[in-house]
């Protein structure tokens, strides 16, 4: 599969999991499903499509979040990133399992979590040094647009991990197109921004950096 | 390729081998002719829909070349961003040009797919502009993934011949014509107020019906000319091509929107209203509508009109085409957009391109209906 874009791909990178060709079927079923969707637009900004571990953090308004933020990236991409998804609602059912899988899902209880058990360090020992991941940090999902404070975890991977790359994504007018609470999508246009990526700064306490993370995804609505 | 569309149309307008019994009426004699009539029309695209078309093709090829022309060697007295714009204009119509024509190639069912495509497109940009509140979700899924195919399928259904139990033929005219502007513009507000957000109320309504009514009912009117039985004003059948007449339609407003771009550079002085739209003039709009009606008038042969009635009609879809476009750019302003594309493509989008069409349309159609149709 030939990348289109600058990748360091030096050979003795590992190579991630390699999924069977019927859940490759579906995922490019979910990622075409997800563009007619969604209508998005995806903007780089002072930023490119790159193979190299990261860390897309997102604002989160709808279901379709993770799988729209996914099927936004290029296909070489796609089978390197992982969306964090809550397992308590994609580990549910068989069906359910298949589909998380076959878009690459990374299933994190957010209930069963111990002192060695945290979902940082269980994110970080899946991603290994092949995956990027996608995470809101807001938690829940916001029904009224606005953005909520960002939980810590997003601080403990850049502090744990200093040579991910951060990139910021505002993901636009997803929230009608699914709202909270509601089972029919309405086919509107969205659009994806993706901003410059940040890291850790030397001595930033967590409560600035989360701030300033936060910052970041938002200015870029009206960039 | 006409023999071959020939064929397909006959395919297509055969009559029902069952008639229904206890049908006294029609009358054998209309029957025989009217069928005679059926297969002759059946030439989808005649000879001279394919020599507009043709004209057309040869003519965007040229403005490419005078595009192509004036971008490698930018004259001194002309603005670099007018030959950017001039640029965009042109590919956007090759790729209007090249839409259409496909849509005409697959036949009546094609083109009919291919409007509800667009106005499902329009559709979508304009809510995505419009602000609409969380209450609103189910109403908006109404309008567009209900009501929208509805509408496109009646219209296709128009050009078929479907009995009811009676043994009469079901006149889909009669629900096309009212599904939207009666029916849904009921529900849509009676289905956000089940939904219990008193918000805004009239405004939410009003966004959701205006669009259908814009996006979707008007628009629906350009695919349903194709299924008028046409005659000349001197009574006789007229055996030429619907969807020439179509591409006629689509053509002179296209012409019109040229027309008052260039009349407006030339003589426009008087600004209509100046915090709507500051390029539209009264000065622009008689010019426009005139060279509207002289383009009219040296495509009559494509219609079923006289060249007199030509001219009229296709002044008429100028005006319509120009209070379409202030009608969309005062809308535009009020969201503080200067493109129905610009919230997420960056560039202009479908509803800025078809504002005219979408304005005229149901005019063209009901004077074409009603004086060149029985």
């Amino acid at each position: 599969m030939a990348a289109v874009f600058p990748v360091n791909n030096s050979s003795d990178r590992p190579k991630p999991a390699v999924l069977s060709s019927d859940r490759r079927i579906v995922g490019a079923t979910i990622a075409v499903l997800a563009k007619l969707l969604s209508g998005f637009t995806v903007r780089w900004m002072n930023c490119a499509p790159d193979t190299c571990q990261r860390v897309y953090f997102a604002n989160h308004t709808s279901h379709l979040d993770a799988v729209v933020l996914w099927s936004a990236l290029p296909r070489e991409l796609r089978v390197l990133t992982r969306p964090v998804a809550a397992k308590d609602y994609w580990g549910k059912t068989a069906w359910r399992r298949y589909l998380a899988s076959s878009f690459n899902a990374m299933l994190i209880d957010r209930h069963d979590i111990k002192v060695h058990q945290s979902p940082v360090d269980m994110m970080l020992r899946e991603i290994g040094d092949i995956y990027s991941l996608i995470v809101f940090p807001e938690g829940g999902r916001n029904s009224d647009g606005e953005m909520g404070e960002f939980k810590s975890g997003l601080y403990y991977l850049a502090k744990k991990r200093p040579d991910l790359e951060l990139i910021p994504v505002y993901m636009d007018n997803l929230n009608r197109v699914l709202p909270r609470g509601e089972v029919l999508p309405v086919p509107l246009l969205s659009c994806i921004t993706m901003g410059s990526p940040i890291y850790l700064e030397k001595g930033e306490s967590k409560a600035d950096f989360l701030k300033r993370a936060r910052e970041t995804v938002r200015k870029l609505k009206d960039s | 390729m006409d023999h071959f569309f020939r064929l397909l149309g006959q395919v297509a307008s055969q009559p029902p081998t069952e008639k229904p019994e206890g049908s006294g009426f029609p009358s054998p004699l209309p029957q025989i002719s009217n069928e005679v009539s059926e297969v002759v029309q059946a030439v989808w695209l005649n000879l001279p829909t394919n020599i507009l078309l043709g004209v057309v093709l040869a003519t965007l090829a040229i403005a490419t070349a005078v595009s192509q022309w004036l971008q490698q060697k930018p004259p001194a007295n002309i603005n670099p961003a007018m030959i950017r714009r001039f640029d965009l204009r042109v590919r956007a119509w090759w790729l209007m040009c090249a839409i259409l024509v496909f849509g005409l190639l697959l036949h009546r069912v094609g083109t009919v797919v291919l409007f509800g495509l667009v106005s499902f497109w329009a559709l979508r940009e304009f809510i995505t502009m419009t602000p609409t509140r969380r209450g609103d979700h189910r109403a908006l899924f109404w309008a567009l993934v209900i009501f929208t195919p509805l509408q496109y399928v009646l219209i296709g259904l128009g050009g078929t011949t479907v009995y009811r139990h009676d043994g009469r033929p079901i006149d889909f005219y009669g629900i096309y014509s009212i599904m939207i502007p009666v029916y849904a513009s009921l529900f849509v507000p009676a289905r956000i107020a089940i939904a219990g957000d008193p918000k805004k109320f009239l405004e939410r309504s009003a966004q959701i019906q205006l669009g259908l009514l814009i996006c979707v009912y008007a628009l629906s009117h350009a695919p349903a000319l194709l299924d008028l039985k046409l005659y000349s004003s001197r009574g006789d059948r007229w055996l030429g091509s619907n969807a020439g007449l179509l591409f006629f339609f689509v053509l002179i407003c296209q012409l019109s929107e040229v027309f008052f771009w260039v009349s407006g550079q030339l003589i426009g002085k008087t600004v209509i209203a100046k915090d709507v739209s500051t390029s539209r003039t009264w000065e622009g709009l008689f010019g426009g509508v005139l060279a509207t009606g002289l383009a009219g008038l040296c495509l009559y042969w494509v219609t079923p009109f006289e060249i007199w009635e030509a001219a009229i009609l296709s002044m008429v879809v100028a005006v319509m085409g120009f209070l379409g476009a202030m009608t969309m750019s005062a809308i535009k302003r009020d969201r503080g957009v200067t493109d129905y594309g610009s919230l997420v493509l960056g560039h202009a989008g479908v509803l800025d391109r078809i504002d005219t069409l979408c304005f005229a349309a149901p005019v063209f159609y009901h004077l074409t209906r009603f004086f060149f149709s029985r």
